[in-house]
């Protein structure tokens, strides 16, 4: 097995482990480096000829392409708003929606270039995302459109959908090599409206009576590395 | 990087506090040399089939079946954590998924074989509700002569 946290596989002594320094999320390390994936794999399938254990092996060796502190992602325009009638909530809708289109070019690109998406589990069009997710602020409910799954989830996997959308738009622009996956949260929760929409969604979610919607606000919209920037709205 | 060192506070202490279970034994197992040996992969990282029904809390629903001939666009992710990094795998799903990788070493004789069908599990279940399940596909596992599993985290 390849573990991630050092420190649950010294508790649960699995028989053949390695350990990779990576972040959470990426176990076979950096996106698009075959040599690399093809080190970690061997690294872990020839635990299989060991004849005694448990063993707990270090793969000490960062992914050389991965870059962890460039920061030259285009931010999406900021635009203007005009209507004065609209309340703070609405702007912030509107811009996020400019936004989304700002980047459909490079995630149509994206598809193009890589053959697939992993947008799309909410079953929602991508035209319909921003709006669903908009339905649920100041105790809103937007009509389920997954008969088998609890509304809270479908809002869940909405804006996993959306970002989804920004990071394979971003990720295909050019002049960046492999940036890491730090590098695109501080993007996404730091300078993009949907991240500033996400935060302030969290805090109005907060609110709700129903549970799972709670749960939905405290843990699983925001990453917890990003929660500080509730201040920043 | 999945170090403490490099987490906050907050989540290092997460992290340190999740429930790990522990085994009174260590069972080991050697099989044969690695080229003759047909591996499966299974993974915690809620991957699934994109018409699949994404991962719930409901009780039983704990794992998802993936072809091993199932194409790049047809994987979705549907875990319920989002304190890990989901770019990677959006650009390439070899990061949690690495059967390109696997058939390649496959090809190439390094393994026996890739099995028909792979697994996965959304990890933010507790892990001694698994167990159950678990036992269960070990079996099916054993009927698909999978005899080398991969466990890929995320």
């Amino acid at each position: 097995m390849i573990s991630l946290i050092r420190e649950h596989t010294e508790k649960m002594k699995p028989p053949r482990a390695l350990w990779v320094p990576f972040e959470l999320g990426r176990p076979m390390g950096a996106p698009n480096n075959v040599q690399f994936q093809m080190k970690v794999l061997l690294g872990a399938l020839n635990l299989l000829e060991e004849k005694e254990g448990p063993i707990l092996i270090d793969f000490g060796e960062e992914d050389p392409t991965v870059e962890g502190t460039i920061t030259n992602l285009v931010c999406p325009v900021n635009f203007a708003q005009k209507d004065e009638d609209l309340s703070d909530t609405e702007k912030l809708i509107n811009t996020v929606k400019a936004e989304m289109n700002s980047l459909r070019p490079w995630y149509d690109e994206a598809i193009k270039k890589r053959g697939r998406t992993t947008v799309g589990v909410s079953g929602i069009e991508l035209d319909g995302l921003i709006d669903f997710i908009a339905a649920f602020f100041d105790g809103g409910l937007p009509e389920n459109p997954k008969e088998d799954i609890a509304l809270p989830l479908v809002l869940n996997f909405a804006t996993d959908d959306l970002k989804a959308f920004y990071f394979e738009a971003i990720t295909i622009q050019p002049g960046q090599k492999s940036p890491s996956g730090q590098v695109l949260e501080d993007w996404f929760w730091g300078e993009t409206k949907a991240g500033k929409m996400f935060l302030k969604l969290k805090e109005s979610l907060k609110g709700s009576e129903d549970g799972l919607i709670q749960a939905v606000a405290r843990i699983m919209i925001v990453p917890s590395s990003q929660a500080y920037r509730k201040k920043e709205l | 990087m999945a170090r403490l060192d490099s987490m906050n506070e907050k989540e290092q202490k997460f992290i340190l506090s999740v429930p790990c279970p522990t085994y009174d034994t260590q069972p080991w197992v050697e099989g044969p040399s690695l080229s003759k040996r047909r591996v499966a992969i299974i993974t915690t990282g809620g991957l699934h089939k994109r018409g699949d029904r994404p991962f719930t809390f409901d009780p039983g629903d704990l794992y998802r079946i993936i072809p091993g001939d199932i194409e790049a666009n047809d994987l979705a992710i549907s875990h319920v954590s989002t304190n890990f990094d989901h770019s990677a795998f959006q650009q390439d799903w070899n990061v949690l998924f690495p059967i390109d990788r696997l058939n390649e070493l496959a090809k190439d004789g390094t393994i026996g074989s890739v099995a028909d069908y792979h697994y996965s599990f959304m990890g933010a279940t507790d892990p001694t509700q698994m167990e159950s399940e678990a036992r269960e596909l070990a079996k099916i596992l054993k009927k698909d002569k999978v005899d080398a599993l991969l466990l890929l985290p995320v």
